[in-house]
This record gives structure tokens, sequence and C-alpha cells, in this order.
């Protein structure tokens, strides 16, 4: 029925998918503690800009941000090169698709990280500030550290959604595990065992994942427990 | 089969890449990522081969332009053109007036009728008449769509499918009772074996120039003139010296290129 | 009669003004600019034609929206309360239902029903003679089971908490003034979880309502498949995708607002 060799078009399919909800969701965690430290700290006018972007990006659904961002982000940055006289760049799908996903992904870790650094015992910030460190020391050996147990939930749960977010982009055409399936199940006419495989094949990501998610979370709290006893 | 026609490819692209070493001009083309027998099928190693494939190789190796494939999906090809995301698309696009509103076209590589296919079990044929109250799917934003609205105004409903691999699916699971397409793409889909078993021919739809328009041409973004010029040379040199009709031959027994 | 109303009335005042601070005229004022421009400078020459077709998008969003909600969180409940203190034959199903769902992506269990049981259809032709099949023929009953099972996998894993966060000593006191098994849980222990579940009902059925548009892929005529045959037929861009998101934007509001209202409603004292 299925010719061999398709099974690798999925693992590919897989692979890509893993490279570009990795992309996204590192992107996102960096857009994430950029974003939460404006929405703390900032002024009012970055305040209310990130407010924004975090209320319009968790209201509107992914797949329309997606095609929005995917059409017109490229386009935008390609007219604006061009005003400024530079040439245009080509964007490839990938870096387009991880970007896309990185966006919504942040507007999700900046609220997950704004809470858990408002988590933090504020007299640990003070101390740090009272022997005098300088506020990117205190970002590095305290803040990033300190909030850390209480974002892994949260930031854990944001890798799941990244994980299943990146079957969008198979409406963008993206080749990544579900527009491989769909590929591989419209040649093959074996619709119903392919997408049963793919499912498989994303449950067994998610499975591994939260193996690995059990041990961090582990490990961010074990100065934690001292504390409690 | 495939195996010759995928080595048949690759010798191609050789051809064409080593033709293109004189004056390599990159050319993106657009095509929709979705199994459309025989122009696109994809093969388990993730290459895409077909008769569209190899046409369009020919074309830029002829036109002189280094090719490369771009996969957008069907409905994002034209407003992915127009952003510059692709510098042309060779997909089955028909030319339409509809369409010249927003892209150029260059004359046409290909044109075979429109046929309407449905289940063995039921007897009609593809006039308004025998289609009323019945449910008709077809790919969205083709000429097929803008056809079905316009003549089957009595059918019961239009499905609109994302591809047209997924209005064959439903018609096999009998979700539906008639599909409109190219003909050809749907003479493979009757030549599988989920076809055999399924569906027939049921006609041919009546011939709407304005719609359906003249044919298949590469689309191309309004200003970009000398490409348009240089792919139409192109098309005209594979046709006169042999290459359109030694690919052909290897897909179909009769001309696809239409009178 | 009178005070309390001016004084909410001065309280309002306060609040508006604590809110519109100098720089917020200054942002509204840009998004004012924005707007304009884009209602002038964009293409909209289409939207009386899409007009009717639109509000059908719309009330089909929300029709599906309201359905798999309400359905989805009927099924939550057992599936929550099952993992807490069913037999294994229940509990382990329960489980793994929460696990594989909300480990796969929503769009593969989608394509899944509609084309993988599709293409089965022509094996079996029993099922075309059965009574089920004027529904297994249509789009929407598939849409609105997987959005359904989806809302449920979700939602059963808030109710176990949910059930499992209610305080022992209540149901027992419940039980100890000789209400019936079926009555703690009516009276006591289904309105607490329930109650604790409440926050989380918001973020759920906003992300739900974000899962809608998926359903256009199987050929659901939803508001996004509409915008979709706009982009596809005019060749327009980005116009019918912004006055989606902006459709979306205000049916989130909306959402949000109403179970604000609902939340507030709520005697706090229950919990």
């Amino acid at each position: 029925m299925s010719p061999p060799g398709w099974g690798g078009n999925l693992l590919r399919g897989l692979f890509n998918s893993v490279l570009i909800a990795a992309g996204a969701y590192s992107i996102g965690i960096m857009v994430g503690i950029a974003g939460a430290f404006g929405k703390l700290y900032g002024g009012p006018v970055l305040r209310d800009l990130l407010e924004l972007y975090t209320t319009i990006v968790r209201a509107v659904p992914e797949l329309v941000l997606i095609l929005l961002l995917y059409f017109a982000g490229t386009d935008l940055i390609n007219r604006l090169l061009e005003a400024f006289g530079y040439q245009r760049i080509d964007i490839n799908g990938l870096v387009a698709g991880i970007c896309v996903l990185g966006i919504v992904q942040g507007a999700y870790s900046t609220e997950v990280i704004r809470g858990a650094i408002l988590a933090i015992p504020q007299g640990q910030i003070e101390a740090a500030r009272a022997y005098g460190m300088s506020p990117g020391l205190l970002l590095r050996r305290i803040t990033l550290p300190a909030m850390l147990p209480f974002a892994i939930p949260g930031l854990a749960n944001l890798w799941l959604i990244a994980t299943k977010d990146t079957a969008l982009l198979a409406i963008v055409g993206f080749n990544e595990l579900t527009q491989e399936t769909r590929t591989a199940a419209s040649t093959t006419k074996a619709y119903f065992t392919f997408f049963l495989v793919a499912g498989a094949l994303y449950l067994l990501l998610t499975l591994f994942s939260n193996v690995i998610i059990a041990r961090v979370e582990k490990w961010a709290r074990r100065g934690m427990h001292v504390e409690s006893h | 089969m495939l195996k010759t026609l995928k080595i048949a490819a690759a010798a191609l692209l050789l051809a064409a890449s080593g033709a293109a070493m004189a004056q390599a001009e990159p050319l993106k083309v657009g095509f929709s990522p979705e199994a459309y027998p025989p122009f696109y099928v994809a093969d388990a190693a993730g290459n895409w081969t077909g008769w569209e494939v190899e046409i369009a190789n020919a074309i830029c190796a002829e036109a002189k332009f280094e090719c490369e494939l771009v996969p957008i999906p069907w409905d994002g090809l034209i407003p992915a053109l127009t952003t510059k995301k692709i510098d042309a698309i060779m997909n089955s696009m028909s030319i339409t007036e509809e369409r010249k509103q927003s892209i150029d076209f260059s004359d046409k590589y290909y044109n075979t009728p429109t046929a309407i296919v449905g289940p063995k079990s039921e007897t009609f044929d593809a006039s308004p008449e025998a289609l009323k109250g019945k449910i008709i799917g077809v790919q969205v934003s083709t000429v097929h769509a803008n056809y079905v609205k316009k003549h089957f105004p009595d059918a019961a409903e239009i499905k609109e499918y994302q591809t047209q691999d997924e209005a064959n699916q439903d018609l096999a699971a009998g979700r539906i009772d008639a599909t409109q397409a190219d003909y050809i793409a749907l003479d493979a889909f009757l030549q599988s074996d989920q076809g055999k078993a399924c569906c027939d021919l049921k006609g041919y739809v009546a011939e709407d120039l304005e719609i359906l328009g003249p044919g298949v041409g590469v689309g191309l973004r309004k200003e970009d003139t000398a490409t348009k010029e240089r792919i139409n040379a192109a098309i005209k040199g594979i046709r006169d010296n042999g290459k359109y009709e030694e690919i052909t031959k290897k897909y179909f027994s009769f001309d696809v290129y239409g009178g | 009669m009178a005070e309390p109303a001016t004084a909410r009335l001065v309280d309002a005042g306060a609040r508006a003004s604590l809110w519109l601070q100098p720089h917020r005229i200054g942002l509204i004022a840009v998004g004012v600019v924005l707007v304009v421009c884009a209602a002038l400078f964009m293409r909209w020459d289409w939207l009386p034609n899409y007009y009717g077709l639109a509000l059908e998008g719309i009330w089909r969003t929300l029709w599906i929206l309201v359905v798999t909600c309400v359905l989805g969180f009927m099924l939550a409940v057992p599936i929550g309360l099952v993992q807490v203190t069913g037999p294994r034959w229940l509990s382990v199903p329960a489980y793994w239902f929460c696990t594989v769902i909300r480990g796969t992506p929503l769009l593969l269990q989608l394509w899944f029903l509609y084309y993988g049981l599709g293409s089965l259809f022509p094996q079996y032709p029993w099922i075309r003679e059965s009574f089920l099949w004027p529904y297994l023929r249509q789009a929407w009953p598939y849409a609105v089971l997987s959005l359904t099972l989806s809302y449920a996998a979700y939602e059963g894993e808030v109710m176990r908490g949910a059930f499992a966060g209610v305080a022992r000593g209540q149901l027992e006191a419940a039980r100890a003034f000789g209400m019936s098994r079926w009555k703690v849980f009516r009276r006591i222990w289904l309105p607490q979880a329930i109650y604790r579940a409440l926050p989380t009902l918001t973020g759920e059925t906003v992300l739900q309502l974000k899962a809608t548009p998926l359903v256009a892929t199987i050929t659901v005529v939803d508001i996004y498949a509409v915008a979709s045959r706009v982009r596809q037929s005019t060749f327009i861009v980005y116009e019918p995708l912004l006055l989606l998101a902006v459709v979306y934007l205000c049916i989130t509001g909306i959402l949000v607002f109403a179970f604000r209202k609902l939340e507030a409603r709520i005697p706090a004292r229950l919990g």
C-alpha cells in the first residue's frame, strides 16, 4: 500500500517541527524577558505598547497572525529596506516561520516571566542593590535565577504549545510534520495511517518533553526545599 | 515508471543547471506543495516531479534562468508573487481576466478541457440541469470555483477545498456528488485505484472563455516585462526544438498544448 | 438613592482621568491617525459585496464556539471527576484521553477525523446506508466533534485539579449530615470545583475561539473562511486579514467582559 521511504519524510518533518519550535521558543523567551522588564520597569508609553502587543497576540488566532506576519511582515521589512536605500533581503520560509511563531510565543512568555519576577521576594533584589550590584549583574545573578522556579511551569507549558503550533505553518506551506504528512497521505491515499503515525510522533515528542521538563523543574527547585523546611 | 521519471527529471535538472552556467540569473518559481498528478507528484525522497516540473525546468533552461522551486500554498501564490516572495508561478494557473487585474501572464503552455467527475453509481452529465441539487466540490480560488458558481446556480452546495486532492478524497468518501477540474488532473485520479473504484467521467462542461481562460500560463509581475519576453520566447523555443513534445510523450498520449 | 449614584459617577470619573494620562491621549491620537490612514489608503471596496457572507461567518464562528464549549465542559466534568475518584478502568482511559488530545496539534486531529475517517468510508459501504450518513457527509459535525474533544481534554485537566482541591473535610462533613453521595456531589463538590475552575474558563474559552479558524480547512465556512474567500477572489491580501483580526479582538473583548460579569455575580463566600 504505502511505498517504503515515506517514514523518512515524516521524520524529516518532525525534525523541522522541532527546529522551528526550538527557534521560536528561544526567540519567544528573549522577547519575553525584554517584554517583562519593559512592562515592569519601562516608561508609560513602552508599558502601554507592550500591553497592546500582548493583548492583541493573545486575542487573535495564531493562524491569522501567521498569515498577516508571513505575508505583510517580510513585505514591510523589504519596503523599509528599500526606502532606506538597502538591497531587498530574501527571507526564507524557515526563518519567517520561526520569527512569526517567536513573536506569538513572546507575548505569552512576557506574561509568564513578568509574573515570575513579581513572585521573587522583594528583599532579595533590595539586598543585591544594597551590595552595590550593577543592574546587569543584578539581572544575571539575582533576578533571572530567582524567577526561574516560578517561571518554569509556565514556560514548560509554552514549549508544549510551541511544538503544536508548528503544525499551523502547514497552512503557509512549510514542510513541517503536518505538511509532510498531508503530502504523504495525499500521494499514497493512506490518509488514516499517516495521520495516525503523525499523531503518535507528536505525542512522543510531548511525552519526551514532559520527562525533560520534570527533571528541569526538580533542578530549578533544588534550593527551595531547604527554605521550606 | 516513477524511478525512470525521477532519473529523467534529475538529468534534466543537471542539463538545466549546465545550460544556466553561462548566464545564471535566479528566478524563484512558486508552486503549491500538493499532489496534483501528473503535473506535480511528490516522491518519498521529498522531491517534486511531474510534467509541469519538467516543463518548468525546460523553460528555465531555455530562457537561461536558474530556477528554484519555492513551495507556497495555492491561495497564497498571487500575494507571494506581488510581494516579491517569488518571481513566477508555474502551477497550472489559468490565464483569466480576473487574475490579470493583479498579475501578468506569459503565453499559454498548455490547455485542456474542463471536466466533471462523479460517483459510478449515479448517471448524470455536465449540464446545469443535471447538476441541480448536487453537492459540487472544487478547489478554492480556481477557474473551476468561479465557473461552478456562475453556471450551476441550482447546485445544493458548492464546497471549496484547499487542494483538488482533498475534493477527490471527499468524492471517493461520498461526501460530495461531483467535482469539476482540469480533465488531465481528473483523469489521473480516475486512473488511480481509488478513482477506478468509485468514480467515472460525467462529461465536459460548456466552454466559457471569459471564466476558463485561453489556457495555462506562467504568472508574472506586471512590471517584469523583460522576464515575460524571455519566458514567452522560451515557451516558443521548447515547442519548436521538440523538447516540449519529448517531455509530453512521457506523460500523455495526446497533445496537451491545445488548439 | 441619588447619593451613591453620584459617588459612583465621581469614582468612575476619577478612574477615567487616571486612565487617560497625557501619553495615552498621544497614543490614541496615533491610533486614530492609523485607522484613518487605513480607511483612506487601503482598499475596502469589496466590503459591500461580502457583508452578508461575513455576518453569516461570524454567526457560524460564534455558534461553533458556544456549542463546543458547552458540550466540552459537560464532558470535562466526568473526565476530571473519574481521574480523582473513579475506578482504574475509568481513570486510566480518562488520563490517556487528556494526554493524547493535549499532546497532539488540533489541526492534525481535525484532519485525522475528517480526511482520515473519510478515507475509510469507501471500504465500508454499510456506513453510507446508516442513519448517521446525512451527518457524516457534512463537515460541521467533524469540526464540532474535534473542538469539543479538545476543550474537554484541556478543561478536564483543570477540573481534575479543581475536584482534587476541594477540602476533604467539607465532603466528610456533608456525609456526616447524612447526605447521599450523589447529593454531596451535586450540592458541595461540583459547585466548589466549578467555582475553582471558573478563572481558567475565560482563558480556555478565548483559546477555543482562537482554535475555531482551523475548521475552515475542512470546508466549514466560518468568518476566517469568508476572509480567505475575499483574499482569494479579490487578491487583496492585508485588508481582509486586518479586519479579521479586529473581529476576533472584538469577540475576545466581549467574551472577557461577559465572563467578568459572570464571575462577579457568583458569591465569593462559596469558595
